[in-house]
């Protein structure tokens, strides 16, 4: 079991004429994930890789029966895809594009809010369930079916943690890329309910980074609700402050955003934080051995 | 993107906030060409830097008359300004804002910004204006009032009168401040703003609103956009290394220490920094190479850090993913060969085809120096670092 996506994911790729998305459609079939159709408007009728191409959102999941869709179209038209997706019914939403302008990213969260359908990202890896289902950007071959959830700001860094738990021996129940942007669907603190929610899933990673407060509430949430053990790991303790770290939303700005607080708030909450990124991985062992 | 307040108020003229009479000169004789046009006087002369506290630093003036204005332009541009948000070494004042001096009774403050944590873009408005405000929100919480805006329907009315009467406002100024308020959304807006800021919003003696600073920082994610933004890129203000690593695709900021880092990723880059602080070095930069990094970007990115003459060791950490690492590892070594690089380079591989890249390090007969594992790397790299050159 996992959270998100599994063996019944039926996924479509909008944007799947592209390089990226034609690329990464390939790989995320070979994994194994079931790809049944992608979208790019004007190129109804087209195959890639075998997968059928439709011209909107609406006709792949009529004719494929889709419930998840993976996007890398263009920054400039993404937030219209994701609300596309969102329209058509899709259940599960995973923007891989970087660099969507912040306020449509505020018009899709709005247009969201009272709708059934999860969004993951944008700017993020994706998300994969090891053994079942590969969304996303990620090598898969670096993850290992097991027990402990993964939920992270960043991509490489997550690659990191994976590769070091993988080498331990020990699996990966589902791991998330929430992405690096100021406004993004799914929050640290949504997917370690989910975690917490998960039958299949006994201990938690969790990696955040410098700007913004979400780290902060995750760690509230987990104090009140989650018994399973996390381990977390903050990015940019030395980053200076009023710089853009690469991903938008990491920036310290106005006092706020600071490594020291969010790993304070984590520790408050009984999370054993990791103070270096070379040690996550020994950190849940170790957590994990205790129990 | 920052821009200066002049900019600022060129736009905030557009959306018809009010704005004190006022003109930007780039020299002495321009600044006293333009203040007859602006004003009889008395005049403020204010330097334009991208960075607050320039009244504490000396950067505003205030003159009477038209000596006082000679003075006062003379000793404001070209000064070395160093305020709280400049770092000790300061910037160099290159552009001067000339304006009408105002008649103040009162100052307050106004800013539109994003809310994170609620995904909205949040009025921010105090009485307490002139000040640091994050000071206040720390010291007197009390004294912010927030109001967030719903994307669907906009600023309202509603919304709009709850504020003024908070804020205190009566009489002219209580009709003018829901109108500011709206164009300052619309600005926010259609400008793809990060932040905008009135930061003092004067009550003038007459009973009028006036927006006496103008700080906007735009979305740099929508800059594709607003083709005219890159008009107002000054460069004075930005790091010749940084601007230099944009036309790469590459995210590079420039930082203190003596280890220059090339990570591809940026949390894993953050990551390597924090490493090299805890194993007692200090890293040079930060700089991501991005998910899809080639041999002409490694080598770009090897430039850019042996830029920086601080830098006294590298280290390469990349995680391949779908970058393969023997494909940069081929990447390091020709940038290694054609650059000469005499700096000691540690580096470190993981992910797909690590062997072959190892191998390609190995055979190239340069002095790289392997390592594996994120502290290995990273006690390796501050050890060169020590050594020197």
């Amino acid at each position: 079991m996992s959270i998100l996506v599994n063996k019944q994911t039926r996924l479509i790729v909008q944007g799947i004429t592209g390089q990226a998305g034609s690329f990464h459609a390939k790989m995320c079939k070979e994994y194994g994930t079931q790809v049944v159709g992608g979208v790019t408007p004007g190129k109804a009728g087209e195959r890639i890789e075998g997968i059928p191409v439709f011209n909107s959102v609406a006709d792949a999941v009529e004719a494929t029966q889709a419930n998840t869709t993976m996007i890398y179209v263009p920054a400039a038209f993404a937030a219209d895809a994701i609300i596309e997706a969102a329209d058509a019914g899709l259940a599960v939403i995973i923007a891989i594009t970087e660099g969507i302008p912040v306020n449509d990213m505020v018009s899709v969260k709005n247009f969201l809010r009272n709708r059934k359908c999860t969004l993951v990202g944008p700017n993020c890896p994706g998300v994969i369930t090891p053994g079942e289902c590969k969304i996303g950007i990620m090598p898969g071959y670096i993850h290992k079916p097991g027990r402990v959830g993964v939920v992270s700001r960043s991509g490489t860094l997550t690659y990191e943690a994976v590769h070091q738990l993988t080498t331990l021996g020990i699996g990966q129940s589902t791991c998330v890329g929430i992405g690096g942007d100021p406004v993004n669907g799914l929050s640290h603190r949504d997917v370690l309910q989910l975690f917490n929610e998960d039958a299949n899933t006994d201990a938690i990673v969790m990696i955040g980074e410098i700007g913004g407060s979400a780290e902060e509430e995750a760690a509230e949430y987990a104090r009140a609700c989650v018994k399973k053990p996390i381990v977390g790991f903050i990015a940019g303790q030395t980053a200076p402050p009023g710089k853009r770290m690469g991903h938008a939303g990491a920036i310290i700005s106005g006092g706020s955003g600071k490594a020291s607080d969010k790993i304070k708030a984590m520790e408050k909450a009984g999370i054993a934080v990791s103070k270096s990124p070379a040690t996550i991985g020994e950190t849940l062992a170790s957590l994990m051995g205790k129990r | 993107m920052k821009i200066h307040e002049y900019q600022g108020k060129e736009i905030f003229r557009r959306y018809q906030i009010p704005v004190p009479a006022g003109k930007a000169a780039f020299s002495v004789e321009e600044a006293l060409k333009v203040a007859p046009e602006v004003s009889k006087g008395p005049w403020v002369v204010k330097a334009q830097i991208h960075a607050g506290g320039r009244g504490k630093g000396g950067g505003v003036k205030v003159a009477k008359a038209v000596d006082e204005l000679k003075a006062a332009v003379t000793k404001i541009f070209g000064m070395t300004l160093v305020t709280h948000q400049t770092g000790p070494e300061g910037k160099v004042v290159k552009r001067l804002l000339i304006e009408e001096g105002a008649d103040i009774a009162a100052e307050y403050y106004l800013a539109l910004t994003l809310d994170r944590a609620a995904s909205k873009i949040t009025i921010i408005a105090s009485q307490a204006g002139g000040m640091d405000i994050e000071e206040v929100a720390a010291k007197e919480p009390q004294k912010i009032f927030k109001e967030s805006i719903d994307p669907a329907v906009g600023l309202r009315d509603y919304q709009c009168r709850a504020l003024t009467a908070k804020m205190g406002f009566t009489g002219t100024a209580a009709k003018q401040f829901p109108d500011i308020l709206k164009k300052l959304y619309k600005v926010y807006w259609e400008c793809d703003c990060s932040l905008a800021e009135i930061n003092p919003l004067v009550l003038t003696k007459q009973g009028s609103l006036i927006a006496l600073d103008a700080k906007i920082n735009f979305d740099e994610n929508a800059v594709f956009r607003h083709l005219s933004y890159n008009e107002m890129i000054d460069p004075n203000e930005e790091d010749p290394a940084e601007q230099n690593a944009k036309k790469f695709d590459l995210s590079y900021i420039s930082l203190d220490g003596n280890i220059g880092c090339m990570v591809n990723g940026a949390g894993l880059a953050m990551g390597t920094m924090d490493i090299i602080k805890l194993e007692g070095g200090d890293p040079a930069n930060f700089l991501d190479v991005g998910g899809g990094a080639t041999e002409s970007k490694v080598k770009e990115a090897f430039k850019i850090i042996l830029q920086d003459e601080k830098v006294k060791a590298i280290l390469v950490n990349i995680f391949g993913g779908i970058m393969k690492c023997d494909v940069i590892a081929a990447g390091i070594v020709g940038a290694a060969r054609e650059l000469k690089m005499t700096v000691p380079l540690v580096v470190r591989l993981e992910g797909t085809n690590v062997e072959a890249g190892k191998r390609i390090l190995a055979d190239s007969g340069l002095a790289i120096i392997p390592a594996t594992g994120m502290k290995e790397a990273a006690q390796k790299v501050v050890q060169a670092a020590r050594g020197g050159r």
